[in-house]
């Protein structure tokens, strides 16, 4: 059920009760077209360094193009690149938006 | 002297490979086309120099086997091109900056430079080679634009001697470059990112994905069969008929020798399919029913290929995919699968995990039916009726799925999240595109060809000695019994190890039901893999998963047939 709640959570539900403190975000909560910048790669070091090989590491800031349905991978945009990212790994992902809405 | 072409996947490496040394490797639009790697040689001055085209690497800090392979390779390169996407500096850079700490001269193809101008892309060269330490050439490998300059530019590579960083300060050394030598100007959306947009977006998507799939499908099919009826038929019949039956009459028009040289031919007509003989089934079977789907495949999936568009069907499938213990990724060797299941096992190297690779070339060995067979199924079951190759391919899909499902659960290990870079859509070059379809197309006949004449020489004279007859004896409870099929069917089933083609074109004089060609086919399909599949088999999985793999295909194909027969017949 959270992948459901994940992608269409933010339809429903009130920042306060989204997983993260303050205003922090994972990649699979983010919405189509917001910007923020990563602060944080939750999980092992292996992640993390498949990620900044691909540029995503904590400062970037990144912009959240589409997400697949039913768990699928999110697409985000760094730089010049589009990088698809497994659901999984996504949501170890957490971002501080810079922008609200859309692009 | 080794020269080294290195930098991050999908930047061109291979395609500039091909213009320095003349050798063609397979280039496309997606990371990881290049897994293991190519020589060649190219003229330096006076020097014969060779040339390396090493796969894609994000990092020397390997995190996969293609990155593993760039790694020792670097040990004894003697001076790198070090080949960067312009339009994605800052993360090619992070490449370069580790190169230039180790101690070998570099210089810098800067790649695809065509493109930062429509992207609004501004690089100073003179900044970046005075703060990079080296030469930096701009190219166009496609096109072939600055290759002379970056040729003439090779002795003037220079050691950098940067100091040796940690991963932070390389990357503030990056970010560093960067702003002093890139300026990005405000731009329009391209129709391009427009389609990008749409294709990554779930529902567009779909649809999107849908309708190229079929497109695909369609155009294969309407380009094959157009040069079967148009152009090989005719030649065949107009050109070649007279000469077999001229030939057939020297040779007294049977015995041993006419049946292996031309095979039986009664009535003065000439069945290209079921008389077997070398120069009759044995050319028309590859040139006139496979080769022409061989093109026409190729062809499709080489415009995907260099389009951009096969990543972004991995995205969309990665969620299905999952749940058969693969990523979405695993998408583009399976796609090769209807080429070949050789190339579609070897590109398995692009998945993370020895489990996942297990599992990936076992379905494809089992579900995916290589164009020479389903040119074949094409031929034989669909002049029964479409709705039997619907059958075929249905059967098999479901099979797929299941033994996928079925895998996931019992493979011990885990299998990696999907983490790609998904390419800009291009505009396939239609020299690289047909370039890449005339090796492939070269590469079946090179190796169809030898193995269907020998496998035609080996039937006709096991026929002979009526060995087929006593295996058929021996087999005819499963054959029979589970199958369904006549006990005779064993001879083309124990054929398909040797090609699946001519094993499916045996079934043909056996008179058989449509139904029962529907489980012929989707046995042939899963039974064995084909010679050439198991070596590649045994070479990428070892002998143990070799041999688990082909059990389970023995088990499935039993399976699955037992089942048809119970329920078509």
């Amino acid at each position: 059920m959270h992948g459901f709640m994940g992608r269409f959570g933010h339809r429903f539900r009130h920042r306060h009760e989204l997983p993260l403190e303050g205003k922090k975000l994972t990649l699979v909560h983010m919405k189509n077209g917001q910007r923020g910048v990563v602060v944080e790669i939750k999980g092992g070091h292996g992640i993390a360094r498949r990620l900044s090989a691909l540029g995503i590491r904590p400062g970037r800031e990144i912009t959240k193009v589409s997400a697949m349905f039913m768990r699928g991978p999110v697409t985000i945009q760094v730089d010049n690149a589009e990088v698809a990212i497994g659901f999984g790994m996504a949501r170890r992902v957490i971002v501080e938006p810079t922008s609200s809405d859309n692009i | 002297m080794k020269i080294l072409l290195m930098g991050n996947p999908n930047v061109g490496k291979s395609v500039i490979f091909s213009r320095l040394t003349g050798v063609h490797v397979i280039a496309a639009n997606y990371p990881g086309t290049t897994i293991g790697y190519t020589k060649g040689f190219m003229k330096l001055g006076e020097e014969m120099v060779e040339v390396i085209d090493v796969p894609g690497t994000y990092t020397l800090e390997p995190t996969s086997e293609a990155e593993e392979i760039a790694q020792e390779m670097l040990a004894d390169g003697d001076l790198v091109i070090n080949v960067v996407d312009a339009t994605n500096l800052e993360r090619n850079l992070y490449l370069t900056l580790q190169l230039a700490e180790r101690n070998v001269p570099l210089i810098v193809a800067l790649n695809m430079w065509d493109d930062t101008k429509h992207r609004g892309i501004n690089i100073n060269l003179e900044k970046l080679r005075e703060m990079l330490g080296m030469p930096v050439i701009p190219t166009v490998a496609v096109t072939g634009q600055g290759i002379k300059e970056l040729v003439e530019n090779i002795p003037e590579a220079r050691l950098p001697h940067h100091p040796a960083r940690n991963h932070d300060e390389r990357w503030i050394a990056v970010g560093n470059i960067v702003e002093q030598v890139q300026f990005i100007t405000h731009r329009h959306h391209t129709w391009r990112e427009r389609l990008s947009d749409a294709t990554a977006k779930p529902f567009s998507g779909t649809i999107i994905a849908l309708a190229i799939l079929a497109s695909a499908f369609l155009v294969i099919r309407f380009i094959g069969e157009s040069l079967i009826g148009y152009v090989l038929d005719p030649l065949f019949n107009i050109l070649w008929v007279p000469v077999v039956l001229r030939l057939s009459a020297l040779m007294g028009g049977s015995g041993l020798l006419h049946n292996i040289v031309l095979g039986h031919i009664t009535g003065g007509e000439v069945d290209f399919v079921q008389s077997f003989g070398l120069l009759t089934s044995g050319l028309y079977v590859p040139l006139a029913m496979v080769l022409p789907y061989i093109i026409s495949f190729y062809l499709v999936l080489g415009l995907l290929e260099d389009t951009g568009y096969l990543p972004r069907l991995g995205i969309l499938m990665d969620t299905i995919l999952h749940r058969l213990g693969l990523h979405g990724y695993a998408i583009i060797p399976s796609l090769l699968g209807f080429g070949c299941n050789v190339p579609a096992i070897m590109a398995t190297r692009i998945l993370e995990s020895k489990r996942e690779r297990f599992i990936a070339a076992t379905l494809i060995s089992i579900a995916i039916p290589c164009a020479a067979l389903q040119a074949m199924i094409i031929g034989l079951v669909g002049a029964q009726g479409g709705q039997y190759v619907a059958m075929v391919y249905g059967t098999l899909l479901v099979a797929w799925i299941v033994l996928g499902l079925i895998l996931n659960r019992l493979v011990k290990g885990f299998s990696p999240e999907l983490l790609i870079e998904i390419p800009p859509y291009r505009l396939p070059a239609w020299r690289t595109v047909l370039q890449k379809l005339w090796m492939r197309a070269y590469g079946f006949l090179a190796e169809a060809i030898p193995i269907i004449l020998g496998a035609i020489l080996v039937i006709n004279i096991l026929y002979f000695l009526g060995v087929f007859a006593a295996i058929a004896d021996f087999t005819a409870p499963v054959v029979t019994g589970i199958l369904g099929l006549p006990k005779e069917a064993v001879t083309a089933l124990v054929i398909g190890f040797l090609r699946k083609d001519v094993a499916l074109g045996m079934l043909a004089p056996l008179a058989l039901s449509a139904e029962q060609l529907v489980i012929g086919s989707v046995v042939l399909a899963m039974l064995f893999p084909c010679i050439a599949t198991f070596v590649v088999l045994v070479r990428e999985l070892g002998v143990i998963n070799m041999l688990k793999s082909t059990g389970i295909m023995i088990i499935a194909a039993l399976l699955f047939g037992g089942l048809l027969n119970l329920i078509l017949q």
